[in-house]
């Protein structure tokens, strides 16, 4: 596939914005000196991604992720920032390591070798046999049927999550406060 | 659509989130970038199995179980950073040095 029929084609236009967005979030994710800013830069990026899933017609999977990540899991980001008063002013030295330079380093090697290997392994394989969109009912009876069993396993591992985080975070009553609350 | 734009989208998100897992001092900002990462693994799973098409949709599948996997990382890891905020008054990854010997 030439770079004119890609170009020609109306959803790659989509798929540049969304991932021009989602990519610019994704790197004030990393670099932005306020967490509460951090934080809400990874709704966009989280997002974007949901735009992605839909691109590839992945629908259930794209509400799943705007609900559980954007509707759950930011919130408690938010709830574990405003706890522990993580840095919100613009202090940069607060925020980052002095060195970044060998970070740097690191993820653009993995990010060049991680390029090398894509293009060398696939090229331009085009992706045309997207159709309609996965019908909920198979993601469903993939979940029910052959994969019960991890079905049950990860929703045990949530409880003990739920269970474990409860028990972790809450705060133990030091021994005056505990006589104090039996007899009132 | 060719699949390495997506495929390379996701490498580029999760080197980003490399980078945010090095060079953050607080922990929960640590964690914020291990979501990045991870979304770029589900971005990887579900355009594979675009290109695939699996009779029972497995990469989604997958997708759906590190979305789970992924939500009670982030409780248990938020609730562990809270306790040690609690303690050491500090959430600075570089500050905890308990168990350095």
């Amino acid at each position: 596939m030439g770079f004119e029929d890609w170009v020609a084609e109306p959803l790659n236009w989509v798929f540049l914005a969304v991932a021009l967005a989602t990519t610019v979030s994704g790197f004030r994710v990393v670099t932005s000196p306020n967490v509460v800013h951090a934080a809400l830069f990874l709704v966009a990026a989280l997002a974007g991604t949901a735009a992605i899933f839909l691109l590839l017609a992945a629908e259930f999977l794209a509400w799943v992720l705007v609900l559980v990540y954007i509707g759950a899991v930011i919130v408690l980001f938010l709830f574990g920032i405003m706890i522990t008063r993580a840095p919100t002013g613009r202090d940069e030295a607060e925020v980052d390591h002095q060195r970044r330079l060998p970070a740097v380093l690191v993820s653009a090697a993995l990010f060049a070798l991680l390029l090398w290997g894509l293009l060398s392994q696939w090229g331009d394989t085009t992706l045309d046999r997207i159709t309609a969109g996965t019908p909920t009912s198979v993601l469903a009876e993939g979940l029910l049927g052959r994969f019960v069993f991890p079905f049950e396993v990860v929703g045990f591992v949530l409880l003990a999550a739920l269970v474990g985080g409860i028990t972790i975070a809450r705060r133990d009553l030091s021994p005056a406060e505990e006589k104090e609350r039996e007899s009132p | 659509m060719i699949l390495n734009q997506f495929l390379i989208l996701a490498a580029l998100l999760f080197c980003m989130g490399i980078y945010g897992l090095l060079v953050r001092r607080n922990a929960v900002m640590v964690l914020l970038s291990v979501e990045l990462m991870l979304a770029a693994v589900n971005i990887n799973l579900v355009a594979l199995e675009a290109f695939w098409q699996t009779a029972e949709a497995l990469g989604q599948i997958l997708a759906v179980f590190i979305i789970t996997i992924a939500a009670a990382e982030v409780g248990i890891g938020l609730a562990i950073i809270l306790l040690i905020f609690r303690n050491r008054r500090s959430a600075n990854v570089d500050e905890l040095n308990l168990m350095r010997w």
